[in-house]
């Protein structure tokens, strides 16, 4: 048997701010009976599913209680992961490869419009003891780790703004993106500063959404219509303590990209890989993952970003769909969505968005502040 | 599922803390502890560890949201792949079942499992974080707890086929005598059936002596994939089958008399494991027992018993440490205690100690092949069975 995994099937809907007309859960059946349908199966095809959620975004405690119904999952083999999209979509190809099932579902969604005080939600997730009493915000955090990042790499604030402003650029051509906006690198520097230097417009807008991926094994996929292949999936975790941070670069991502590479025999990402849709929930965190997913060197990443080798017409397009800066930031479920966009792509479906020969392409995902967890996924069309 | 996986997965090591009402340590602590404990008997370290698998119940607990990033470094997880894999009292047993789909896949060969909860924390009862598990439209109004919706499924399941409180009672009795020999117990005791009825009413027919304790506690196993099974280990115990299961979140449009998760949880494990009579080919049993019924109700639904008969079976002996299937040898839930996600992964702890007939005064007699443990949680919605042998 074999050990290749694809996506079959994706099914998103638009991230918005607000979905008052509809529950998490009517979200989570809209976008699986669009994955469904997208891969040609039904609910009673898929053998297992696994859903991506946490408690304290829910406001639900164990909220895995709510994930069966509205996938077509009552009875059936459903799990949750406390964590990344990315680790749920790992956690699916691992379950297909041991041979037990051939369709698996990953859900993810996000409410946030539910959520009063997100940050203080956030704060939550700080140590008790030693951390919550500093009290400080999570976007202080991230303030403190782009301080440290322009400060290692010498990248001046104006690289960070102009992540906004193609990220902003790019969600133009995307009809399903809600911040779609042409701005320059001064306007995005004269926005708020929210904890300095970070701006207001360098923050990803929370947003509400809901995806659904089919995966199946490689016998499965042969008989679905337009199959994308995992060449590799990794993730990885750092030190949760803020104190033992590695502030300036990414090390999670690094890690996780370096196990995805392995898996995918890819060993010179910076020529194999075609395009990538990257975490960017704070602007400098895209810059931070390029480098640490070796697609440019440290010193290159800012002359590449400024020079628009990023772009959608560049050398390495990043995050064509508009990214989370561009779409909006939907928590766990992020790393779902960069997935889906990065398949639109290389199935040659992403309309005005599409890059020019789009046929191997890597995803980076994180959890956001303050955790050091994040994964990486290389897709393929073959 | 259809097929058989191609790749077997063995448990190496497994350790286990005490359980008990207020641990001074912190989770983090008790995850560390119970880690080193495993990798220890798997005669490896830390560094030899691929990823790691963290499973640990509601975040409310602890007040700390993304629970599982927090706990990670007592874990082992750092600069690692690190997974919390969650179906809420049934994430002790998930986890083994998490772990194997990563030695399975062949992703990783040697993975570490831990299971930790810290319930003391939430204060001025744990219960009140499952004041927050219910749907906040149709049932939250109504505050239900834990207590009393397992109080409904009790009395269901007496009412579905006859049972008297007493026969229920039988197994607090049973489960805390066992526990006398768990050096890890919590709640051991030698008890009456008649001092179990004169305990508190908590919620009728529920009595205190019939629920399982808060608890504090920490559980971990290793496992390795076949090749690194047999470099590191001369008695590795084999995971045969998995299952899991979870049904629909409107419980209320369920009958409650029988766990029907539980039996197709169990009958994907056995059919993988190549099981078809389990009452003959099952010869040790660790079903999840967090209330007293319960452990009777998911003998039933892991086929170990008829349907309304797993009390007349207990009463005569079939259940106990000596007898023809011994269940909950450990001391179980209602004995060791009950730290959630710990107390799913102590009972895989137990199987290994039992198939390696290292458990000491808790060994049931006989050469034990194969055991089964389960667990159950969401609201009474999901079973997690997994099956683990000598060979």
């Amino acid at each position: 048997m074999s050990d290749r995994v694809a996506v079959v099937g994706v099914g998103a809907v638009p991230p918005r701010p607000l979905s008052v007309d509809r529950s998490y859960r009517e979200l989570g059946f809209e976008s699986a009976t669009r994955a469904y349908g997208d891969a040609g199966v039904t609910h009673q095809d898929i053998e297992s599913f696994i859903s991506v959620c946490e408690d304290f975004h829910e406001g639900t405690s164990i909220t895995d209680e709510y994930t069966p119904d509205q996938l077509g999952a009552v009875l059936r083999p459903v799990h949750t992961i406390a964590g990344d999209g990315l680790q749920g979509v790992a956690a699916a190809v691992m379950l297909i490869r041991t041979g037990i099932a051939d369709l698996v579902a990953v859900e993810a969604h996000c409410k946030t419009s539910n959520i009063l005080t997100h940050e203080q939600v956030l704060a939550m997730a700080l140590d008790p003891t030693y951390e919550r009493a500093l009290r400080v915000t999570p976007h202080f955090v991230a303030g403190m780790e782009m301080r440290r990042y322009l400060h290692e790499t010498g990248s001046p604030e104006d690289a960070v703004a102009m992540v906004v402003v193609k990220n902003r650029r790019h969600a133009l051509g995307n009809p399903v993106a809600a911040y779609g906006g042409i701005l320059s690198p001064d306007d995005v520097l004269a926005s708020a500063t929210v904890c300095e230097p970070l701006r207001e417009l360098e923050i990803s807008p929370n947003s509400d959404g809901a995806v659904v991926l089919v995966l199946a094994s490689e016998e499965a996929a042969r008989r679905t219509p337009k199959p994308v292949w995992i060449r590799g999936v990794g993730w990885a975790s750092g030190s949760p303590w803020l104190a033992g941070r590695s502030w300036g670069q990414a090390s999670y991502a690094g890690v996780a990209a370096e196990m995805a590479y392995r898996m995918a025999g890819i060993t010179q990402p910076d020529r194999e890989i075609r395009f990538a849709e990257i975490d960017d929930t704070y602007a400098y965190k895209e810059l931070q993952h390029l480098e640490a997913a070796q697609l440019a060197p440290r010193a290159d990443v800012t002359r590449m970003v400024m020079e628009g080798d990023t772009r959608r017409d560049g050398r390495l397009p990043v995050n064509p769909s508009g990214g989370s800066l561009g779409m909006g930031y939907c928590f766990d479920a992020t790393a779902l969505y960069r997935t889906a966009e990065a398949v639109r792509q290389i199935r040659g479906e992403a309309g005005r968005a599409q890059v020019a020969q789009a046929t191997t392409g890597l995803v980076v995902s994180w959890r956001g502040i303050p955790t050091q967890s994040g994964g990486a996924l290389v897709l393929s069309a073959d | 599922m259809k097929r058989k996986p191609s790749r077997r997965v063995a448990v190496i090591g497994a350790g286990l803390s005490l359980f008990m009402r207020r641990a001074l340590d912190t989770g983090k602590e008790l995850a560390y502890y119970a880690a080193s404990q495993a990798l220890q008997t798997a005669g490896i370290r830390l560094k030899d560890i691929q990823a790691v698998v963290m499973a640990t119940a509601p975040d409310a607990f602890d007040g700390v949201h993304m629970k599982g990033e927090w706990l990670l470094d007592g874990a082992g997880g750092v600069g690692k792949p690190y997974l919390r894999a969650y179906v809420g009292g049934g994430s002790g047993v998930f986890s083994i079942i998490s772990g194997w789909m990563m030695v399975a896949s062949g992703v990783f060969d040697l993975v570490l499992v831990v299971a930790e909860e810290k319930m003391s924390s939430c204060q001025p009862h744990p219960q009140g974080a499952f004041l927050t598990i219910f749907d906040h439209i149709i049932e939250r109004p109504l505050g239900p707890n834990l207590l009393w919706i397992f109080s409904l499924e009790q009395q269901r399941y007496m009412a579905a086929y006859g049972i008297r409180n007493e026969d229920i009672a039988l197994v607090s009795v049973k489960n805390k005598h066992n526990a006398l020999a768990h050096p890890a117990a919590q709640v051991a005791a030698q008890l009456t059936v008649k001092d179990i009825l004169d305990s508190d009413v908590v919620a009728w027919p529920v009595h205190r002596l019939m629920v399982s304790p808060i608890s504090d506690g920490a559980a971990a196993v290793v496992l390795a994939s076949e090749q690194v099974a047999r470099r590191l280990s001369d008695r590795p115990i084999w995971i045969q089958g998995v299952g899991w299961c979870l049904d629909t979140s409107y419980w209320g449009n369920r009958d409650l008399a029988y766990p029907r998760y539980v039996e197709k949880a169990a009958w994907m494990a056995y059919e993988m494991a190549g099981v078809t009579e389990p009452r003959k080919q099952i010869h040790v049993a660790e079903p999840y027992d967090p209330f007293a019924y319960k452990e009777l109700h998911h003998l039933e639904g892991l086929q170990l018993a008829d349907r309304g008969q797993a009390p007349e079976d207990l009463a005569r002996g079939r259940f106990d440490r000596t007898g023809e299937l011994p269940s909950c040898p450990s001391g179980g839930l209602m004995g060791v205690g009950n730290p959630i996600a710990a107390a799913g992964l102590m009972k895989v702890c137990e199987l290994f100690w039992q198939l390696r007939r290292e458990a000491g005064a808790r060994q049931v007699p006989g050469n034990p092949e194969r055991g089964v443990a389960q667990a159950w949680g969401d609201l009474m919605q999901i079973g997690t069975v997994a099956v683990l042998g000598v060979r």
